[in-house]
C-alpha cells in the first residue's frame, strides 16, 4: 500500500506492512528478554559444568520431547490456518486454528505435570531438597523454573491471541483479504515456538 | 479562520475526559508534557533538600536512612520519569507526525496505551514508597545482592520501572514504524529532519535494550519473592551478571536520553543561524552510530569490579570510539553558525549554552573512560558531576530549551523572552555552581551517595549547595515564565516566527486537528532556504 492511499483515510488508516513491520519490532524486544536469561544461561553454564550435568540428567526427555512435538505441530496448523482462510476455506481455517489451541493446552498440561513432579521431589525455590543440592543445581533449577516459567506464561498468552482469532474468523472480521491480525498471532505463535527449541535442547538434550 | 485547532477541537467527549481519551498525537504529547514537568519538579524539590542535607557533615536536616531514600527517588523519578521518555514523548510526539508530513502516529492508539503505562507505573513508584517496607533505599541502580537483602519495598518499584520500561518500548516501536511507514510524498530518508532521525536512532534503542532491563528487574521480583538463586551469591549466583545485564540496557539509555536532545540542536541551529545545515549526512549517521556503538560500552560502568584486563581494555577503547560521532555533531553544529546571520533568541541561547556544557560533561566522560583516571575517580563526586553535566545539561537543559522553540506552535501563546534568558542566565551560573566544585571534590576523594564527609570537603558543599539555589531560581523563572505565557489571554498566530523551516513552520499556529488539510508534498532537503542567495551565484 502505497503513501497517498495510508494518509487519504486517516481515520479508517489501514497499512499491513506497518502493521506486520510493528509486530516483527515487538518480537526483537522479546528475542531480547529471552535472551538477556540465555545469556545468564551460557555464564553460568562456564561457571558450573559439571553441576549442570548432573541437574540435566534429572529432567525428562520423554516429555520434552513431547512438548517439542507438539509446538513444532502446532505452529505448522497455525501456517496453515492463514493459507486455508486465504483460499476462503473458512471453516477449515477455524479447525486448524483450534487444533493450534488443543496442541497449546496439552503442552501446558504436560508442562504442568512436569513441575509438580520436581516440586513433588522437594525440588523448588526454597523447597527442602535444594539444600541438598550443590550451587550450581540450585541456579540450573532457578533457571529451568523462570526460563520455562515465562515461555508457558507466553504459550498462555499466544493462545489468548488465537482464541481471539478464531472469533474474529467466525465473525467476519478476519477475511480471506483482511487477515493480518491473524498473520500477527501466526508471527507471535512462532515465536513462542522458537524460543522453546532454544529450551529444549539447552535444558534436557545436553548432559 | 477556516481550521479547528487540536486544542479547540471539540470531540465525543467533553473536559478532561477529551484529553485522557483521546488518541490525537498532540494531545497526548500534552499530556506527557504535564506529567513530565510535575515529576521533574518534583524530583528537583528532593534534589535541593539533598544538597542542603549536604550544606554541614553530619546531620543536617535528615537522617541517614532517608538521605538513602532521597538520592534513590531523585535518580528514579529523574531517569525513568522525566529524562528517559522526556524529549521523544512530548516533543517528539507533538511534531514527528508534523515533521513527516503525516495525520498521526502509525498507532495512535498504542500511543495512549503508552501514556497510561507511563502514568501507571509513575502511581505504582509513589505506592511503594507507601506500603511493604516503605521507600527504596538502593540508588537507581538496584544492585544485587543489596536489593535482594533490603527492607525497603524494591519489588514494587523495579515493577513500576518495568512498566515504565514497556512505555518506553511501544513508543520506540511506534515511532518506527511512523518514520517507515508514514513519510508524505518526496519526503525520502535524507530528507527527513535531523529531529526525526535524532528519534530514529533512539527508537531502535529504546526497542532493543528496554527487554533486556525488563528481564532483569523481573529477575529481581522473583528473587524477592520467591527466593530463587539467579544473582544471589548465598544460592552460588554471580551478582556481577546482574550488574552486567542492567548496563547492557542502562548505558544504552543514556544516548535514549541525549540522542533526541542532539536532534533538537540540530532544529535551532540552522533556524537561527538562517542557514542550510552544515554536514546533514555526516549529523544524521552519527546518530546511528553513537545508537550502535553506545550497545558495546556497557563494560566501562564496571572497570573497577574485577572484570578481566581484556574486556577492560576493549570497553576503554569503545568508549573513546563513541565520543568520534559525538565530536561530529559538535562541529557541524558550530560550523553550521559560522558565516550565518545568527539571531540570539531565547531558543538559540539554550543551545548556546547546551554546547558549552554538554562538552565539559563529554570531555570528563573520556577521562572517566580511560583506565587508570578511572580506578582513582570511580564512585566519587566527579562521577556525579560528569552525568549531571551530560544528563541534566544535555537532555534537561535542552528540554526547556525545546519547549521555548516549540511552545509558541504548541499552544499559539507567547513568553516573555527577556525573562526567558534571564532564567537561563541564572540556570547556567546556578548549574556550573552546582555541579562544577563536585569535579574538584570527587578528584580529591569525596565518594558519591555518602551521608557524612570530612571537614575539608564542606566548602566544596557549600559553593555546590549555594548553586542549586540559583539553579533552582533560575528554573522557576523559566517555569513560571511560561506558565504566564500560557494563561495570557493574547494569542500568537504567527505560524513561523522563528523562520523555520521544516514542515511543522508551514501549517497554522496551533495546528489543527489533523495536522494537514492536504498531505503535503516535499522537494527539498528540510534546511533548505529558497531566499538564499546559492554559493554559484555569489562570485
Amino acid at each position: 500500500m502505497n503513501n497517498e492511499a495510508t494518509i487519504g483515510h486517516a481515520h479508517v488508516h489501514r497499512d499491513d506492512v506497518g502493521s506486520k513491520m510493528g509486530m516483527w519490532l515487538f518480537l526483537f524486544t522479546e528475542l531480547l528478554l529471552f535472551g538477556g536469561m540465555f545469556i545468564l544461561y551460557a555464564s553460568y553454564r562456564f561457571m558450573y559444568p559439571e553441576n549442570f550435568k548432573v541437574a540435566a540428567m534429572h529432567l525428562d526427555t520423554l516429555i520434552g520431547s513431547v512438548n517439542t512435538i507438539l509446538l513444532l505441530t502446532s505452529s505448522l496448523t497455525v501456517a496453515l490456518s492463514i493459507v486455508a482462510l486465504q483460499r476462503k476455506q473458512k471453516m477449515f481455517s477455524v479447525f486448524l486454528l483450534m487444533f493450534t489451541v488443543a496442541a497449546g493446552g496439552a503442552f501446558l498440561v504436560n508442562k504442568f505435570f512436569e513441575w509438580s513432579t520436581k516440586i513433588g521431589h522437594g525440588i523448588y525455590p526454597k523447597g527442602p531438597e535444594m539444600a541438598n543440592l550443590s550451587d550450581g543445581e540450585v541456579v540450573f533449577y532457578g533457571l529451568y523454573y523462570v526460563m520455562t516459567g515465562l515461555h508457558a506464561l507466553h504459550v498462555i498468552v499466544g493462545l489468548i491471541f488465537i482464541g481471539f482469532m478464531i472469533v474474529f474468523i467466525l465473525k467476519g472480521k478476519q477475511t480471506f483479504d483482511n487477515h493480518q491480525k491473524l498473520e500477527n498471532a501466526g508471527l507471535y505463535w512462532h515465536l513462542v515456538d522458537i524460543i522453546w527449541i532454544f529450551l529444549f535442547p539447552l535444558f534436557y538434550l545436553i548432559h | 479562520m477556516d481550521y479547528v485547532s487540536y486544542l479547540d477541537y471539540k470531540g465525543k467527549h467533553k473536559g478532561l475526559l477529551g484529553w485522557i481519551l483521546s488518541t490525537d498525537h498532540k494531545r497526548i504529547a500534552i499530556l506527557y508534557l504535564v506529567s513530565l514537568v510535575s515529576f521533574f519538579l518534583i524530583a528537583m524539590t528532593i534534589g535541593v533538600l539533598m544538597r542542603l542535607e549536604m550544606l554541614t557533615p553530619g546531620k543536617t536536616i535528615v537522617d541517614p536512612q532517608t538521605y538513602n531514600a532521597l538520592f534513590t527517588l531523585h535518580g528514579v523519578i529523574m531517569i525513568f520519569l522525566f529524562i528517559i521518555p522526556g524529549i521523544p514523548v512530548v516533543f517528539g510526539n507533538f511534531f514527528l507526525p508534523i515533521m513527516l508530513g503525516a495525520k498521526d502516529v502509525a498507532f495512535p492508539r498504542l500511543n495512549l496505551l503508552s501514556w497510561y503505562l507511563y502514568i501507571g507505573g509513575a502511581f505504582l513508584v509513589v505506592i511503594s514508597l507507601f506500603v511493604g517496607g516503605g521507600p527504596i533505599d538502593t540508588g537507581w541502580t538496584f544492585y544485587v545482592p543489596y536489593s535482594l537483602r533490603t527492607q525497603s519495598n524494591v519489588t514494587l518499584a523495579v515493577f513500576a520501572a518495568f512498566v515504565i520500561g514497556f512505555s518506553s518500548i511501544l513508543t520506540g516501536l511506534n515511532f518506527i514504524v511512523t518514520i517507515h511507514r508514514m513519510r508524505c510524498p518526496g519526503m525520502t530518508w535524507f530528507k527527513m529532519p535531523l529531529f526525526v532521525w535524532g528519534l530514529y536512532s533512539t527508537s531502535w534503542i529504546q526497542l532493543l535494550a528496554t527487554p533486556v532491563l525488563g528481564i532483569t528487574l523481573i529477575l529481581i521480583m522473583l528473587e524477592r519473592t520467591f527466593g530463587i538463586g539467579i544473582f544471589d551469591p548465598a544460592l552460588g549466583g554471580d551478582p556481577l551478571l546482574y550488574q552486567h545485564l542492567f548496563w547492557i540496557y542502562s548505558h544504552p539509555a543514556v544516548y535514549i536520553m541525549v540522542l533526541p536532545a542532539m536532534g533538537l540542536v540540530s532544529e535551532i541551529i540552522p533556524t537561527f543561524s538562517k542557514k542550510d545545515i552544515f554536514g546533514y549526512g555526516p549529523i544524521a549517521m552519527s546518530s546511528l552510530a553513537i545508537a550502535f556503538i553506545g550497545y558495546l560500552v556497557w563494560g566501562h560502568h564496571m572497570f573497577s569490579t574485577g572484570i578481566s584486563d581484556t574486556s577492560r581494555a576493549i570497553f576503554s577503547f569503545l568508549t573513546f570510539i563513541v565520543a568520534i560521532p559525538s565530536g561530529v555533531k559538535i562541529f557541524n553544529w558550530v560550523a553550521t553558525m559560522y558565516k550565518g546571520s545568527i539571531e540570539t533568541r531565547a531558543p538559540f541561547m539554550f543551545v548556546v549554552a547546551f554546547i558549552v556544557i554538554f562538552s565539559i560533561g563529554g570531555l570528563t566522560g573520556l577521562v572517566l573512560g580511560s583506565l587508570n583516571t578511572d580506578i582513582h575517580l570511580t564512585d566519587t563526586y566527579f562521577v556525579v558531576a560528569h552525568f549531571h553535566y551530560v544528563m541534566f545539561g544535555g537532555m534537561g537543559l535542552l528540554f526547556f530549551g525545546g519547549l521555548h522553540y516549540w511552545f509558541p506552535k504548541m499552544f499559539g501563546k507567547m513568553y516573555n523572552e527577556r525573562a526567558a534568558k534571564w532564567g537561563l542566565l541564572l540556570f547556567v551560573i546556578g548549574f556550573n555552581t552546582l555541579y562544577f566544585p563536585m569535579f574538584i571534590m570527587g578528584y580529591l576523594g569525596m565518594p558519591r551517595r555518602y551521608y557524612d564527609y570530612l571537614p575539608e570537603y564542606q566548602i566544596y558543599h557549600v559553593i555546590s549547595t549555594v548553586g542549586s539555589w540559583i539553579l533552582v531560581t533560575g528554573i522557576l523563572i523559566l517555569v513560571i515564565n511560561l506558565i504566564k505565557g500560557l494563561l495570557s489571554k493574547e494569542k500568537y498566530l504567527d505560524p513561523n516566527p522563528w523562520g523555520g523551516t521544516t514542515l511543522e513552520w508551514k501549517v497554522p499556529t496551533p495546528p489543527e486537528l489533523e495536522n494537514f488539510q492536504e498531505i503535503p508534498t516535499v522537494e527539498h532537503g528540510p534546511y533548505y532556504r529558497d531566499n538564499l542567495i546559492k554559493p554559484e551565484n555569489s562570485h
